[in-house]
């Protein structure tokens, strides 16, 4: 199958920093590609590479089958959103539309079809004769969308275009940039440093840190089996609850010495004698209540502090001499002090070896 | 219980008192260290520009006195043609020298933006001339126009022996030979201006006129300078009092010759206060420069109430 988007062995070295090492990415045809990780994991750069704005060290790039690695931006078939908007202050909405294309020398018809076409699918048909100052942050973002859909390009780049935006407007722009890519069915590489929006929006996601993908897969699958300690804690709000002990078979021990029992853990490998592990469970999949009872491991808590989402309850307690927090029905009535029951299943879990950190 | 409820009340009253009592505070120290200045200011340049004033309609000679005699002064300095050569002539040395340090200053802007190496030496060299006298940069200047000992003589000497370049001689190029010297002093300060603008740009404004394919002269000219309206007036105000006040440079290259082709009206109120002995005559012309000036401060005033509006109303 044909990739539209390809990235081979790319490296890029800043002086001796290096930024991005040894990274392959195959991007599918109309793909949703997330670039996730904290500040400074080489996310962005890797956009930057793609687009063309940095030159790599090494490696190739190919985007519709074509070698661009060392072609100009507008060369590569992109448009790009950046978080700052970065629309031309001094020109109005409909400039700022069609500015590229007149410079490229494209007839005034053609223009005005595509500006007409943009403004209709982004609805910003009446802010056309305004200028950028006399908009809203929602409203900007959404004409620097269109400046990249009037290059009717077939891979579009986000650099965490919704960071500037307050929370609403961020959830309002992020189910339409999903109906866009439902409607357009481009390839889309978005960069962000919120999970939320990764989760949401990818089909698959690439969870990076310090220049290396450390996970590329679909939102189900790093949520629920990250392959290694730092997606676990990384994914997910709040953090997967993480006990340290030691695997002896089919049982884990806690360092404590409760014992759980992992019979129900499906093992990406065999793991023979008795290896020191970390156990990770996420706290809606802790259980509360008498039904725990028949779990694969249960224990008698004691709640310490409350948290009430709205949606659902955050409660913190103590397993196994750590820390825990777990989710569960906003209408249970739990208090501090209060003796409760709660359990839950390790097959759901995930088990990293303390050694290597990966998932067993 | 009402213990408890006047102490309450004593902490709602609290809060509402303080900012008030803030409010009204000033602070002792920032008075008196500002005090000195704000005499200075208020002495020198609103009173002596009152006096100024005052004597422009007098018939002081020597001395200063207050004989009223109305607007004969203007009369006769507007009949002056020394005083309307020199209104000439500073309009051309404005309209050419402002016109030519925005330019250069903008283009050495746009060099040094390029991510050159020694970019610190680079900015030290154009902005060296600003450091020095306008009386030095004038007199090197002098001396590279002199037909005998600079330019013209350097490139006869080097096989070329009709070449002729000496334009401060003649009574039409003088003009331009103080223009160039002028834009030579000035240059660097509206580049470091300009320069600052320039990196005050977003660069993500820069990668998305990359990717829309835009050439990078034409960002310059078309999306980057617009951006610009702050340092460029910033650093054209401060050209144009520059050019009002343009005197030493002149003086130190020709001396308002030759001829009168290089006077200047600040020239004249120099003259006319000291060598001839007419203070009211003098004052007169002082005056007559100031409205330039204020005509300046004002349209700054009237773009900033402007775009002020502009900007409640978007809001």
């Amino acid at each position: 199958m044909q990739h539209s988007v390809s990235i081979r062995d790319l490296s890029l070295n800043f002086g001796n920093v290096k930024v991005l090492q040894h990274l392959d990415l195959d991007i599918a045809q109309g793909e949703f590609i997330v670039l996730l990780g904290p500040s400074g994991c080489g996310k962005s750069t890797l956009l930057n590479c793609i687009a063309g704005l940095l030159d790599v060290s090494d490696g190739q790039i190919f985007i519709g089958g074509k070698n661009v690695t060392w072609e100009e931006p507008k060369d590569r078939g992109i448009g790009m959103v950046f978080q700052s908007y970065a629309l031309y202050p001094q020109m109005t909405v409909e400039r700022n539309l069609s500015f590229g294309l007149r410079v490229s020398g494209m007839k005034k018809d053609e223009i005005d079809k595509r500006v007409a076409r943009a403004a209709e699918i982004l609805q910003i048909g009446p802010l056309l004769q305004r200028k950028p100052v006399e908009l809203s942050g929602g409203q900007r973002q959404r004409v620097a969308i269109g400046r990249a859909l009037v290059r009717d390009v077939d891979v579009f780049l986000f650099d965490e275009p919704l960071s500037n935006l307050d929370a609403k407007l961020r959830s309002d722009l992020r189910v339409e940039i999903k109906r866009l890519h439902q409607r357009l069915k481009n390839t889309m590489i978005y960069v962000t440093h919120d999970q939320i929006e990764a989760l949401t929006l990818a089909d698959r996601i690439a969870v990076m840190k310090n220049g290396v993908i450390q996970q590329l897969s679909d939102p189900h699958t790093i949520y629920n089996k990250p392959v290694n300690l730092y997606v676990a804690g990384f994914i997910g709000s709040p953090q997967m609850n993480m006990f340290n002990g030691t695997l002896n078979g089919t049982n884990f021990v806690a360092e404590d010495g409760t014992s759980i029992s992992v019979a129900t853990y499906d093992f990406a490998t065999p793991v023979s004698g008795s290896t020191k592990a970390i156990m990770g469970i996420r706290p809606e999949h802790i259980v509360l209540g008498e039904e725990s009872r028949s779990m694969p491991f249960s224990a008698d808590v004691e709640i310490e502090i409350v948290e009430p989402m709205g949606s659902d309850t955050l409660a913190w307690t103590k397993i196994a001499g750590h820390q825990v927090t777990f989710r569960c029905n906003s209408d249970v009535v739990l208090k501090p002090g209060q003796k409760v029951v709660v359990g839950f299943d390790a097959g759901r879990g995930s088990i990293f070896s303390t050694e290597t950190t990966n998932r067993l | 219980m009402s213990q408890f409820a006047q102490g309450s009340e004593a902490a709602v009253s609290a809060p509402t008192q303080h900012p008030r009592r803030a409010r009204r505070k000033f602070n002792v120290m920032s008075i008196v260290g500002t005090t000195p200045m704000i005499l200075t200011a208020v002495g020198v340049f609103v009173v002596c520009i009152i006096f100024s004033f005052i004597w422009s309609f007098t018939n002081s000679k020597l001395f200063p006195n207050f004989n009223f005699i109305g607007f004969d002064q203007y009369v006769r300095l507007w009949k002056s043609d020394r005083w309307n050569i020199s209104v000439g002539n500073v309009f051309v040395f404005g309209i050419c020298s402002l016109g030519a340090n925005m330019v250069f200053g903008y283009l050495l802007a746009v060099f040094m933006d390029q991510r050159i190496q020694q970019e610190d030496l680079f900015r030290s060299i154009f902005l060296y001339p600003f450091a020095m006298s306008l009386v030095v940069t004038g007199l090197v200047w002098q001396w590279m126009f002199d037909p005998n000992l600079g330019i013209q003589s350097a490139v006869r000497q080097m096989g070329w022996t009709d070449f002729q370049f000496a334009p401060l001689t003649n009574q039409a190029t003088a003009i331009y030979g103080v223009v160039l010297g002028g834009v030579w002093n000035g240059v660097g300060v509206t580049m470091a201006i300009m320069l600052a603008g320039l990196r005050g740009v977003d660069s993500e404004i820069w990668k998305a006129a990359k990717i829309d394919g835009i050439p990078a002269w034409r960002t310059y000219l078309f999306i980057v300078l617009p951006m610009m309206k702050g340092a460029i007036l910033t650093a054209f105000i401060l050209q144009c009092t520059g050019v009002v006040r343009v005197f030493d440079i002149v003086i130190a290259m020709t001396q308002g010759g030759p001829g009168i082709a290089t006077q200047m009206p600040a020239i004249y109120v120099i003259q006319y206060i000291t060598d001839r002995v007419n203070v009211g005559q003098g004052m007169a012309a002082a005056s007559t420069m100031l409205l330039p000036v204020i005509a300046v401060i004002a349209l700054q005033g009237l773009l900033q109430w402007r775009s002020k509006r502009k900007k409640e109303k978007a809001i």
